[in-house]
């Protein structure tokens, strides 16, 4: 995460002789000093490994044989002609654009529904966020229980007189299964951020076009989805972005199967660095990566200008 | 441009900056460390009690650590340790790795360590129990856990189905696959409860199915791993069978469906004995038994688990004068009790049920010491976990009611000949 810091305001009138540099440099140091620790931070654990991981997608690094060797643009050559690729992308497209759409509306559905001053709201908004403060792992596995082929969700289905899917073994359903359980799990924070956007909307505006006239869904569409636009780009964002980032949801409920439909773009890359002994080529995946998640965020954060009211 | 150009380099540097942070004073007593996949209380006391024999007599050593990883992912994560600098001394090798570790130069030798070693006993070893471990007539990991495949049965769930015993099938000369899928079905049928589960397999760990295709005599590499056995007629045979034995029989749990033997859900498991410890509070009355019959007659495969020191180690002769120890003689039969020892010279039935209470000399007789040196190991290959998971991804559409096995076994090959041939 890059942190924005706003240069020291040096620009005090320019005092003449030693004391107005010295008071200056002065500033900047408390600047510096302010942001060090961050940088410190930043650049240990965010900088050098992102350098390293560069430096590592141009060799070929087999743990067990201990070899290490500069192999210039060849993890790349195989990047290109990995017949397995193809495959990995269209799934991490498929649950991305799948958790995305799925999570911002139901989030957006919730936090309007629960913004009404209605009986029990509170109880629910706590129901909908709890499951953001469950451990993922602890989550998932309960989750792979209750979706097994005679588990809790089948059981269900069955009072009802329906005969569920064996969900984790059908190539579709595991990637529902996969994404709904997600969806489930994170839905609640992006509620929380919607919920507080929509208390941000002045009331004027909605009385105002009551009084002209507007219907409720002409006020949603014409007042309450520009005022909380920019609440929309960073959930967005963050989804997108988390969603890009999805592993032990996978590991745990599917190991990327059945067949390799649940195989998305991080556990393809764990899979080639952590149970394949090749972290070069982990490394050129992770490279990868690194470039679809800067793209989407550059293009969104540049769509900004034409949808994101205050932007333009 | 020059500060970038420092950033680069400073980058580069870091690996090797770390590294020498990593290294240890030579000079002084060193610690020994040991990654294990048990978490077992008595398992580290006893390694622990055997530590402190070595100790005192070694002032070189200062200690020994054992260093307990999730037996799930723990080839990773020792890999992981081994990528990051933090390599330990010795580690448990499952047999799965054994040829990636093996033949890859990441273990030292340690055949003659142990030759040398006075009143090792180094010819005891049993060869098929060794034979992993070995390359180019090099042993490069001590076997410590040998242990065949068998049967586990609830005999209070067959007879409720009306089902003889497994003891009565044997003693008929019927102890059988088709019988087992009978039996299976039976209970199936008559309690809800299920039949047979191939432990650990859950479709996804596919090389513990070789308990069941080895009795048709089908293999899963052939031309010593250079060829795909998965298309081979005895295969698609013995795969038809599971798969008719899972949709059709319902003799097994199908995907999806998890049941556990130990906790009475299921008539009969195929595990290793190792597992008879989970059956101390068991509230049914079992048996234990060899695996049954396949077509081709009475096989045996066996589990293992090898115990190695790490080239990379920071103490490989320290290591390797430890691990001499920790096997001899006199320790081995300590360590018997929970790991079936590779010496012949221990492998009697009353020495085993000496250390396993909870089975008798006849069950460990039959189960054990008869098939242990006629066994086969599970397969393995030399990238071997690149192999598991293509065989894995390319095995999920046989399990499928309507399943075509002939061309799903022809696809797994398909799927993983470039693999075998690197």
């Amino acid at each position: 995460m890059a942190t924005k810091t706003d240069a020291p305001s040096g620009r005090a009138p320019a005092r003449p002789g030693r004391r107005g540099w010295t008071h200056r440099r002065r500033e900047y140091l408390a600047g510096y000093l302010f942001v060090a620790p961050q940088l410190a931070g930043t650049a240990l654990f965010v900088i050098v490994p992102l350098a390293l991981v560069f430096w590592y997608s141009f060799h070929e690094w087999n743990v067990l044989t201990g070899s290490f060797q500069f192999t210039g643009a060849e993890n790349y050559e195989r990047l290109a002609d990995d017949p397995a690729l193809p495959g990995v992308l269209a799934a991490t497209a498929a649950f991305s654009i799948g958790l995305v759409v799925l999570n911002l509306s139901l989030a957006l559905a919730l936090a309007v529904l629960l913004n009404q001053k209605l009986r029990g709201t509170v109880l629910f908004r706590t129901l909908f966020f709890s499951p953001v403060a469950v451990t993922l792992v602890a989550w998932t596995i309960v989750w792979r229980f209750l979706l097994q082929d005679d588990g809790g969700v089948n059981g269900l289905l069955s009072a009802i007189g329906v005969d569920g899917p064996n969900w984790l073994r059908g190539e579709t359903t595991a990637m529902i299964a996969v994404i709904v359980v997600q969806v489930l799990k994170n839905v609640g924070l992006n509620m929380v951020l919607f919920l507080a956007a929509l208390q941000g909307v002045p009331k004027e505006l909605y009385e105002a076009s009551t009084i002209d006239g507007a219907g409720s869904w002409t006020r949603f569409r014409r007042i309450t989805v520009p005022m909380i636009s920019p609440t929309i780009l960073l959930t967005s964002i963050i989804t997108v972005v988390g969603s890009l980032q999805v592993f032990a949801q996978i590991d745990v409920l599917t190991s990327g199967g059945p067949g390799t439909s649940t195989t998305v773009l991080v556990y393809y890359l764990y899979q080639n660095a952590f149970q394949f002994h090749d972290f070069g080529y982990g490394a050129t995946l992770s490279v990868l990566l690194f470039a679809i998640v800067l793209v989407l965020t550059v293009v969104q954060w540049q769509m900004r200008r034409k949808w994101v009211v205050h932007e333009n | 441009m020059r500060n970038a150009r420092t950033l680069l380099a400073a980058a580069a540097a870091a690996p090797l900056i770390l590294a020498a942070c990593g290294g240890e004073d030579d000079d002084g007593p060193v610690t020994l460390r040991m990654t294990i996949w048990s978490a077992a209380e008595e398992h580290l006391a006893l390694f622990d009690a055997i530590a402190e024999d070595y100790l005192a007599d070694h002032p070189e050593v200062e200690a020994i650590e054992f260093d307990p990883l999730p037996f799930d992912g723990y080839t990773s994560t020792l890999t992981t340790q081994i990528a990051g600098d933090n390599a330990p001394d010795m580690a448990w090798i499952l047999e799965n790795a054994a040829p990636d570790f093996v033949s890859t130069g990441a273990l030292v030798p340690i055949g003659d360590t142990l030759e040398d070693t006075e009143g090792y006993e180094y010819d005891d070893l049993v060869p098929a129990a060794t034979e992993l471990w070995r390359h180019e007539d090099r042993l490069y990991a001590y076997p410590f856990s040998t242990s065949p495949f068998a049967v586990f049965a609830n005999t209070d769930l067959l007879a409720e189905a009306g089902q003889p015993t497994p003891a009565e099938l044997i003693a008929d000369g019927q102890w059988t696959w088709d019988r087992v899928v009978e039996a299976g079905a039976a209970v199936r049928a008559a309690t809800g409860s299920h039949g047979m589960v191939i432990r650990d397999f859950d479709y996804t760990g596919w090389d513990n199915l070789s308990t069941l295709w080895t009795g048709w005599g089908a293999e899963a590499w052939t031309d010593g791993g250079a060829g795909c056995g998965f298309d081979d007629p005895a295969m698609v045979e013995a795969m038809t069978f599971m798969h008719d034995a899972v949709f059709d029989a319902e003799a097994m749990p199908g995907p999806g469906t998890s049941a556990d033997f130990f906790s009475g859900e299921a008539a009969m498991t195929v595990t290793q004995i190792s597992r008879a410890g989970l059956l101390a509070d068991a509230g049914f009355a079992w048996d234990l038994v060899p695996l049954p019959d396949g077509p081709d007659g009475q096989y045996s495969v066996i589990g293992q688990a090898g115990l190695g020191v790490l080239t990379v180690a920071p103490h490989p002769e320290e290591a390797a004068d430890f691990l001499a120890f920790m096997t001899n003689p006199e320790n081995s039969a300590k360590l018997a009790q929970y790991f079936p020892p590779p010496r012949a010279s221990q492998l009697t039935a009353e020495d085993l049920a000496a250390a396993n209470p909870l089975l008798t000399p006849e069950q460990l007789q039959a189960t054990v010491i008869d098939r242990i040196d006629q066994g086969v190991t599970k397969p393995s290959h030399i990238g071997q976990a690149q192999i598991d998971q293509t065989v894995r991804a390319a095995l999920d559409p046989l399990w499928t009611e309507n399943a075509d096995v002939a061309g799903a076994l022809a696809d797994v090959c398909a799927a993983v000949d470039p693999l075998l041939s690197e």
